[in-house]
């Protein structure tokens, strides 16, 4: 895989990335590279930077210094909705869904479909059973076996049904870059692999991920390439083939230093 | 209700959670899904109650006086309903409708102004204070509990400013604005405009919150406003604009006011405000934001109504009414943090 993305240009491309709060510097002049049918994790030690490096990756902050180009275009993003603009959908760690709203309401928290017709566009009526309807599918095609029924309160569903719901949530409408903040750190062993198959269905289907997790085995079983982040910098880009678990937390803890292949 | 099909063999955490629920957890997934049926229940049981202790309760003339009674708390809440879904608390509804009630009384009895556009103006007044209240809460963040008591002071004053503590009456004030004042029978019932009016209100905004995108989006921000942020909802907008729709809909209660008591005076309604809080309360909605519906407010303001014009008809002292609501109120939060467990347990 990393033979044939050197030769494409990235979907999505960050130069010297900074983000401070006050006298911490989070994000320390960051570069990533990510292309289209790949699963780049990130990992690295707590306070490393990495959900820092994230919400700028995705609109919820917006760096301090640094340029963001998607498909060989500069962006900025002032919030979430700049970057779903473009087709970048990000899972949070909080998993951001709404308690108190049921599944479907969830899915479509903020792009709420309406009635055709004059229903829909002087009164703007919601469209409630093709919202549903259309949940089922999206749920059912990512395959997601353990909702039952798309009408429940998200407030009664356990915590892996909650991820499911953010998932499907973040890949079920169109976008090109999916984020996924620590996506299997509340599951049992049952739902991670089910919540891994979907990671990798996506990137069959030529999506780029970007799987932050602090979880070595996973990331080691479905990643293309591993970027470390130390301290808020890149500590180094390696590959599954090149380096062992063990490398890669050796360099995520300082251990060793830098060999990876940049 | 869709239901995906479950298949392959399930595990034993699945079959755990998928075991029967208790009589009790039903009841309280019922409620936790319908939180206008407890008040519904408490309103009923009062009406028979009623009935048996004085015949003329459940006469078609007593109900309309009931509604009468109730319509300017009644049309209070729909506004406070709304701040309350979004976690917030509004103390100055009932200052905000003496004040625009003020503003139209004065400019069409004393300045000499058409009806209509006082109360056009007044409208106004009614949204721009709710402005005010939705900018200090959305954009300089500040607790809506302690904002609306700022201006609950601000409100009462310039009431009393505009009127130097004088009445407007009825006839001074021309047709339109105590045209919530005209009665007209309905079957049995014997209803004014300013019932209908309420009854309105409470069908418009019912119909917004549950089938609008913006109606959905005031629950997801009363229900984790971060969440509903990451999740693309503009929160500060749906936050601003849930104040400026309050104020409009307490600028129609202001025109319900001066028709019920054909008067714009500051000494009116000076309850109303927290008989506002105790209609939406009864009714169900979570003071914690994102669970509440609308229906459930107007039962909670015909209950305290029903509470209020039983006990004088049982001939129970005054202050028995005003202890009995105090029990309903706490009664009605109790229930509300049991509900809400729900989500804890599964």
């Amino acid at each position: 895989m990393s033979a044939s993305t050197t030769s494409r240009p990235p979907v999505l491309r960050a130069r010297g990335l900074v983000k401070t709060y006050g006298p911490v510097v989070a994000v320390d002049g960051v570069d990533i590279d990510l292309y289209a049918g790949e699963i780049l994790a990130v990992i690295g030690d707590n306070g490393a930077g990495k959900s820092t490096l994230i919400k700028c990756l995705t609109g919820a902050e917006v760096p301090d210094v640094g340029t963001i180009e998607v498909d060989g275009k500069p962006v900025s993003f002032r919030n979430p909705q700049d970057a779903h603009a473009v087709g970048i959908e990000t899972v949070y760690q909080t998993l951001s869904l709404a308690p108190h709203l049921d599944i479907a309401s969830n899915l479509f928290l903020g792009r709420e479909l309406r009635r055709p017709g004059p229903l829909g566009s002087i009164l703007r009526m919601l469209d409630r059973a093709e919202m549903r309807r259309s949940a089922a599918d999206k749920v059912a095609a990512l395959g997601i076996r353990t909702i039952q029924d798309i009408a429940q309160i998200v407030e009664t569903l356990s915590g892996g049904q909650r991820q499911a719901v953010a998932i499907a949530r973040a890949v079920a409408f169109g976008s090109r870059i999916v984020v996924l903040d620590e996506p299997t750190a509340a599951l049992g062993v049952r739902e991670t692999v089910q919540v891994l198959d979907v990671v990798k269905g996506l990137r069959d289907r030529g999506m780029a991920v970007v799987l932050i997790s602090h979880n070595m085995p996973n990331v080691f079983e479905v990643a293309d390439r591993i970027l470390i982040q130390r301290l808020g910098r890149v500590a180094a880009v390696v590959t599954p083939e090149t380096h062992t678990p063990a490398d890669a937390v050796a360099i995520m803890t300082g251990a060793v230093r830098s060999e990876g292949n940049r | 209700m869709t239901t995906i099909e479950r298949t392959g063999e399930l595990t034993a955490a699945d079959l755990f959670r998928s075991r029967p629920l208790t009589r009790l957890q039903r009841l309280q997934r019922l409620l936790h899904r319908h939180p206008e049926i407890s008040p519904l229940v408490v309103l009923l049981v009062a009406c028979v109650a009623f009935s048996f202790a004085n015949d003329r309760f459940l006469t078609p003339s007593n109900a309309s006086l009931i509604l009468q009674q109730v319509a300017i708390v009644g049309a209070l809440a729909v506004g406070q309903t709304l701040i309350i879904l979004t976690a917030g608390i509004d103390l100055s509804v009932g200052a905000l409708m003496i004040f625009v009630s003020m503003v139209m009384g004065t400019l069409a009895g004393n300045v000499g102004l058409p009806g209509a556009l006082a109360l056009f103006i007044g409208l106004a007044v009614g949204a721009l204070a709710g402005l005010v209240n939705g900018a200090l809460v959305a954009l300089v963040k500040l607790p809506p509990f302690i904002t609306t008591l700022g201006t609950l002071s601000i409100f009462t004053a310039l009431a009393l400013l505009m009127s130097h503590g004088t009445s407007i009456q009825g006839k001074d004030l021309g047709s339109v604005l105590t045209f919530t004042a005209t009665s007209m029978a309905v079957g049995p019932f014997q209803l004014t405009v300013g019932v209908l009016l309420m009854i309105a209100m409470y069908l418009g905004l019912g119909y917004v919150l549950n089938w609008t995108a913006w109606g959905r989006h005031v629950y997801a921000v009363g229900s984790d406003e971060s969440a509903a942020r990451l999740a693309g909802v503009r929160t500060d907008r749906v936050l601003l604009s849930v104040y400026v729709v309050a104020g409009l809909l307490v600028g129609l209660s202001a025109w319900v006011l001066i028709g019920r008591n054909n008067a714009a005076t500051t000494s009116a309604a000076v309850d109303a405000n927290l008989d506002s809080i105790t209609a939406v309360v009864i009714g169900g909605t979570s003071l914690f934001g994102g669970r509440g519906r609308l229906t459930g407010t107007l039962i909670g303001a015909l209950t305290v109504g029903v509470f209020r014009n039983g006990l004088s008809l049982a001939r129970v002292d005054v202050l028995y009414q005003t202890l009995s609501i105090g029990v309903l109120i706490i009664a009605a939060v109790t229930l509300d943090q049991w509900i809400r467990r729900t989500g804890a347990q599964r």
